[in-house]
């Protein structure tokens, strides 16, 4: 026993309580509840991290794939005696889920059962189900059993049986070298598909942009006072001219997607069906059981690069999502680009210019208050003034004779403008903070060189403040990038057909609908009719937005940081 | 308010209504019974008569004692005349008047908050910056002057160089701190900025520091390099006057002799108004020097009669640190 234990028992009367005060008076409880509260915050934290990594990964990790054989008994009820299926999970049976899973053993049978991803969705007409352990015989993992990722109707989990390319004998697939020829098979299918796309998004898309131009020119020129014909037939003559080249663009894909068509692929599902489907369907196919490591390793990054580049297939459940990552990158670069000078200008006017007095301080509760308007009431907000009144504006000036509006719906600036207005509070407050910091010393040695006050702001303290802007904006891309009420109502689309930056000119397009991840993750999960199959995508899409905005946080630092280090302050 | 010959010699009287320099408890420097135990403790009842403490508590107007040596030292390049300033309702310069001699170093000297620097940031109007601010009085320099509303500051300040108490390079690199004043002022030449930035830093003793790593933050100075590059900086734009308040007073010995021996190679070329409140330093680097108390110029002379033989008691307190 230490001496002072010894001590605390041995006292007596008022000394244990008074001791007690004085401890708390010291803080000391105090600082065991920060230091809790703080324990908590991270391990919330770092949890919600793990299980979001952790998931997220998990989707693109290539599953083995299960041949279930079933108890005779099972098998009638199931109509086959083989399911060949992912294992997702095991699960309690519950009632409810018992007889939903629509391979209903015995009714009441307590137990586990099987999640099982099934794929064949054309075939089986679902693709996932449930499978009570005790209809289970036995489970083996055949090396044989591909797994295909198509176009449509998600994965399939077959058996090869044939490789018909046109022109070619037919090619049984049991041997390495059929599946060689099937992998070539497919990668000639997706340079094709480049290419269609290629065609009908980029060339024929810039085509009929530049026809529409064209006869909006035409009708302002019909509706002038004095219509001249002659410029009117030389803009026909044009219109037809365009109109000739996307014949002969639209043909040529109507060729590559024929031939999309040409090669066929024949396979046997568990229930015994077999089945033909066009080469040009399939996105990916691999033998998961027959990989090793470093196989599962290949497949897995390819999965996660596919996933970064490719577009979203089949109602943004399969494929992708390059549209929507690039367009929160895009947005989230317009809503700095606009957020900082405003904020910066605002704050410089409030710090350097304005004076303290009540009106100064009412504006920056102000502007602390508006930090705190939920995020819905800006989007209302941009809708009415960015979309409605501006943009209505713009094209009544600028774009009366186009069809449709163009500025006036909703599109990636005004999306962009919403945020930077619901952020810049936060850049203000940031910069102010960063500006009271500039020594009053250095300021008052600009003003003695003979530079004026705004000689002095511009030279002296916006760059010695610098670091603090950026902080400020940091802070704003952070929030506005994971933002997602607002833009839903002010440009956000599930599915955009074009970027907002692209090769046509003039290469940004403000005035486009774009994606988001945000969005990408509510509308996945809880907009689309597969949920199930929708869920692992909801992960990955969610890593992905947290990875955006830690690498544009970071790009951010490392500059702020490049900008501390030059005028780093040495040492005495 | 009317400008005043200084009287060689002679003890000017100050002109105001005696009500003007009233003790009022709530406003002036220092409470009453503070002054009064002052007093009595180092004025002997027939000194009284010199004090500024028994002045202000006889309500008496105070008197500035200039030696005729400063008058005859003409042409004068500053002229302070009747000089008064108040921070909102305190004042804390009463009357003062001052003739800074052209190519000389003139040091002002007086225990602290007794509004030395308060004067000398008058010079470049560097109180502008502060709003309860009012000041009276006649201020100029060469044929300008320096208050009132129309005066263009910005073209004062290029005239005037001031080096700070606490040094304060700005976070730039070293060149473009030195060639501050001239980017100011428009100057882009390359040839130029390079030129001058070489002789401000020779004249700063820092050249041989730092000329080689002239593209480094300054902020990577020491302190003493800081203060000396402040120095150069100040003198890039060749100003008339140079202000300069407690230059020294955060420095080490070394870097303090440095300063100190600079500031005696600028004698001559640059007029420095030096604020210091340490007398050897003031005894050597001065021309003349000025002893300031309680907001009052109370001796001005060549700084050796006011180190060897001031004519004011408080000088004669203050120098032989009886007080302070
Ligand atoms: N910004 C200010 N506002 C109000 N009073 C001030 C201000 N600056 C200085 N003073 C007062 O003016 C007097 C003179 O100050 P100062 O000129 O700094 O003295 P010092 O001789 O030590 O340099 C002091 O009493 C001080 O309190
Ligand atoms: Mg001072």
């Amino acid at each position: 026993m230490s001496p002072t234990e010894s001590s605390i028992t041995k006292s007596t009367g008022p000394a244990p309580s008074t001791r007690r005060r004085r401890r708390i008076d010291g803080g000391e409880p105090l600082v065991f509840l920060t230091g809790m509260g703080l324990a908590i915050g991270l391990t919330m934290i770092t949890a919600l991290l793990a299980l979001i990594l952790f998931k997220g990964l998990e989707a693109f990790w290539p599953k083995r794939v299960a041949r279930i054989e079933l108890t005779p008994a099972a098998a009638e009820r199931v109509g086959r005696d083989v399911v060949v299926a992912h294992i997702l999970g095991r699960q309690e049976i519950r009632g409810a889920a018992h007889a939903e899973g629509g391979a209903g053993v015995d009714e009441g049978d307590p137990g586990t059962e099987l999640r099982l991803q099934v794929g064949n969705r054309d075939l089986n007409g679902m693709g996932f189900m449930y499978l009570p352990e005790s209809a289970i015989e036995r489970i083996s993992h055949p090396r044989g059993i591909l797994r295909l990722e198509r176009m449509e109707y998600g994965p399939a989990l077959v058996e090869p049986l044939e490789l018909d390319i046109a022109g070619e004998p037919p090619l049984s697939l049991a041997s390495e070298g059929g599946i060689d020829a099937l992998e070539r098979a497919i990668r000639a299918a997706a340079h094709r598909r480049a290419e269609i796309r290629a065609i009908e998004r980029d060339q024929i898309g810039g085509l009929s942009r530049r026809i529409e131009s064209l006869r909006m020119r035409r009708r302002g020129i019909e509706a002038s006072a004095t219509p001249d014909p002659a410029e009117v037939a030389s803009i026909e003559a044009r219109i037809a001219e365009l109109e000739r080249r996307y014949e002969g663009l639209a043909a040529e894909s109507r060729a590559l997607r024929d031939a999309q068509h040409a090669d066929t692929l024949t396979y046997r599902i568990d229930s015994g069906r077999e089945h033909r489907i066009p080469v040009g369907e399939i996105v990916s196919a691999e033998r998961p059981n027959a990989l090793g490591f470093f196989g599962r390793l290949r497949v897995f990054l390819g999965n996660m690069w596919s996933f970064v580049v490719d577009e979203p297939r089949e109602a943004n459940t399969e494929g992708g999502i390059f549209p929507a990552l690039f367009g929160t990158f895009v947005m989230t670069l317009i809503l700095s680009v606009a957020v900082t000078p405003f904020g910066v200008i605002a704050a410089i006017y409030l710090r350097e210019y304005a004076k303290d007095g009540p009106t100064v301080r009412a504006v920056r509760i102000a502007i602390n208050n508006l930090a705190g308007v939920p995020s819905i009431v800006f989007g209302v907000f941009g809708l009415g003034f960015f979309v409605y009144f501006v943009g209505g504006s713009i094209d009544t000036l600028f774009f009366r004779l186009s069809e449709g509006p163009v500025f006036g719906t909703g599109g990636i600036l005004w999306a962009s403008l919403t945020l930077a207005l619901m952020t810049v509070p936060v850049v203000i407050v940031a910069t102010e903070e960063a500006l009271a910091a500039v020594s009053r010393g250095v300021r008052e040695g600009s003003l003695a060189c003979g530079a004026s006050k705004w000689q002095t702001i511009q030279r002296i303290v916006l760059p010695a403040a610098a670091p603090g802007i950026i902080t400020g904006m940091i802070l704003a891309m952070a929030r506005g990038a994971g933002e997602v009420a607002p833009l839903m109502i002010t440009g956000v689309v599930k599915l955009a057909p074009t970027l907002p930056l692209d090769a046509t000119f003039p290469f940004l397009h403000l005035d486009r609908k774009f994606m988001h991840l945000g969005f990408h993750i509510y509308d996945l999960g809880f907009q689309s009719p597969d949920s199930e199959a929708a869920r692992p995508m909801v992960f990955a899409t969610t890593l992905l937005l947290i990875a955006l905005v830690v690498t544009m946080n970071l790009g951010a630092i490392v500059i702020r940081e490049r900008l501390r280090r030059k005028y780093a302050t040495g040492a005495f | 308010m009317p400008s005043r010959e200084l009287d060689r010699g002679a003890v000017t009287g100050a002109p105001h209504a005696a009500g003007t320099v009233a003790v009022r408890p709530d406003a002036d420097p220092a409470p009453s019974s503070i002054l009064a135990e002052r007093a009595s403790r180092f004025v002997s009842a027939d000194d009284r008569s010199d004090s500024v403490i028994a002045a202000i508590l006889a309500n008496r107007p105070t008197a500035t004692v200039v030696h005729a040596e400063v008058a005859e030292d003409v042409p004068h390049i500053v002229k302070i005349r009747g000089f008064s300033l108040h921070y909102g309702e305190k004042q804390a310069l009463h009357d003062v008047s001052l003739d800074v001699p052209v190519g000389k170093v003139v040091a002002l000297i007086g225990p602290s908050g007794c509004g030395k620097s308060t004067l000398i940031r008058c010079v470049n109007r560097l109180n502008d910056l502060i709003d309860s601010v009012r000041t009276s009085g006649v201020l100029t320099i060469g044929e300008t002057s320096v208050l009132g509303p129309e005066t263009d500051v910005i073209g004062l300040r290029k005239r005037v160089g001031m080096v700070f108490q606490k040094s304060n390079p700005f976070p730039k690199s070293i060149f473009e701190n030195v060639v501050y004043g001239l980017r100011i002022a428009g100057e882009g030449r390359r040839s130029v900025l390079r030129e001058v930035c070489e002789r401000s830093l020779r004249e700063a003793a820092l050249w041989d520091e730092v000329k080689d790593r002239l593209d480094e933050s300054a902020l990577q100075l020491s302190g003493g390099q800081q203060q000396r590059l402040c120095i150069a900086r100040a003198v890039a734009t060749r100003p008339e006057v140079l202000l300069m308040d407690e230059p020294c007073s955060a420095l080490d010995p070394v870097a303090t002799a440095k300063v100190e021996e600079l500031i005696g190679q600028l004698r001559g070329v640059y007029t420095v108004m030096i604020v210091t409140h340490n007398m050897q330093q003031a005894a050597r680097v001065s021309d003349y020097t000025a002893f300031m108390y309680l907001g009052r110029l109370v001796e001005y002379g060549p700084t050796e009669a006011i180190f060897q033989n001031p004519r004011c008691r408080d000088t004669r307190d203050y120098v032989t640190g009886r007080f302070g």
